[in-house]
């Protein structure tokens, strides 16, 4: 043999469908919600250290860049846990068929635009 | 750990350009992945008009014309051409697939062509399949059972019984699911992929066969088993319409209510 063999490519050829879009995506919501875990464990800690630290970091979040922050946040919440539900019904045996797959997997997307719009609305309002 | 980017004897660069003979009146550009381990270059692509006027439906018809008529050296594996042999998997347009059951038509614009994803390619489309195989060997895919068979007479099943075997015999083995699939892509060295898994579930489901517990021991393995994390990429590009991902989660569903 000449040579060592190639390795054939793969994610960079390979189309993007739903089916492993919403697997990576339910991957990056899991290490979102992880990090914005600090988030929240800073915002506790600070309400049990002091009313200035507590004035500051609720500032923090306040601002337009905290919000947003906030809001990714709970986008990512909001998906995680629906398609949480997709996984637990998918180990239980329900909804793995192909057109099954698509149909719920629609529906999780669709749920979480609906559910974080309707969260900041009701915090907006 | 997962390696995201090829490495640096697997990047690819463009390569020649073949044109159709003049007249051709329909003409389409098929672009190839080519790599021969004859001689010291990377994999290129190269790309081949081909006159779809004078040529059959189908991607193999178009890849057999090629290598008829443009470029007697490229390889790739074919044999029955009615998808029932497995031999002509590839990926085709960025899904896996069997080039003799696409049709040409399905796909705009120019056809581009790979090999079976993150394999080691022996020679332009033909991935080193020898993994897959011995993980397929490690399953033990025959029927082992305490009894002889009656004298005379085959092992009967009941309707139902046999019923469960539907969606699970019909595998051809091409490896399109378990290539298909990232998590088998990050970790084929120990999780056994989709298409090794269905077979394992077509002896777990068989009423014939009485070593169910010993399949579900050996199965029971975070790696071998557990690194189907539910994608579906299996199921979504299988050429046969088989479901990989809810084998797997037969088996998953068998091992949990053991």
């Amino acid at each position: 043999m000449a040579r060592t063999r190639p390795l054939s490519p793969h994610l960079q050829v390979y189309r993007p469908q739903l089916t492993s879009m919403m697997s990576i995506a339910h991957r990056a919501s899991g290490i979102v919600l992880t990090t914005g875990t600090v988030l929240l464990a800073a915002w506790l800690v600070a309400l049990a250290h002091s009313a200035e630290s507590y004035e500051m970091v609720s500032g923090l979040l306040a601002h337009p860049l905290g919000q947003f922050v906030l809001f990714g946040y709970s986008a990512a919440l909001i998906y995680h846990a629906l398609n949480g539900i997709r996984h637990l019904a998918w180990d239980l045996g329900y909804g793995l068929t192909i057109p099954e797959v698509y149909r719920n997997g629609h529906i999780v997307l669709f749920l979480t635009m609906v559910l974080t719009a309707g969260l900041w609305a009701a915090v907006w309002m | 750990m997962a390696e995201f980017t090829l490495p640096a004897n697997s990047k690819m660069s463009s390569g020649a350009y073949h044109k159709a003979p003049e007249g051709s009146s329909n003409v389409r550009v098929f672009q190839i992945y080519r790599w021969s381990p004859d001689d010291d270059e990377n994999p290129r692509l190269d790309k081949f008009e081909v006159d779809l006027d004078d040529c059959g439906p189908m991607v193999l018809d178009a890849l057999i014309k090629i290598k008829s008529e443009q470029d007697s050296s490229l390889t790739f594996r074919r044999s029955c051409r009615e998808g029932i042999c497995g031999s002509c998997s590839m990926n085709i347009d960025g899904t896996n697939t069997l080039a003799c059951l696409k049709s040409i038509d399905e796909v705009k614009g120019e056809v581009k062509i790979f090999p079976l994803p993150h394999m080691p390619v022996v020679k332009d489309l033909v991935p080193d399949l020898s993994n897959a195989y011995r993980q397929l060997a490690s399953i033990e895919p025959w029927l082992k059972s305490d009894k002889d068979a009656p004298e005379g007479e085959e092992r009967r099943q009941s309707p139902e019984e046999r019923e469960k075997l539907d969606g699970l015999w019909e595998c051809v083995l091409c490896f399109s699911c378990s290539t298909a699939c990232p998590s088998y892509w990050w970790n084929s060295d120990e999780y056994l992929g989709p298409a090794v898994l269905l077979q394992a579930y077509r002896w777990v489901a068989d009423s014939r066969d009485d070593s169910t517990d010993e399949r579900l021991d050996a199965l029971d393995d975070s790696f071998a088993l557990y690194r189907c994390h539910t994608i579906m990429n299996c199921a979504k590009t299988c050429p046969k319409g088989l479901n990989p991902g809810k084998a797997i989660a037969g088996i998953k569903s068998e091992i949990a209510s053991r």
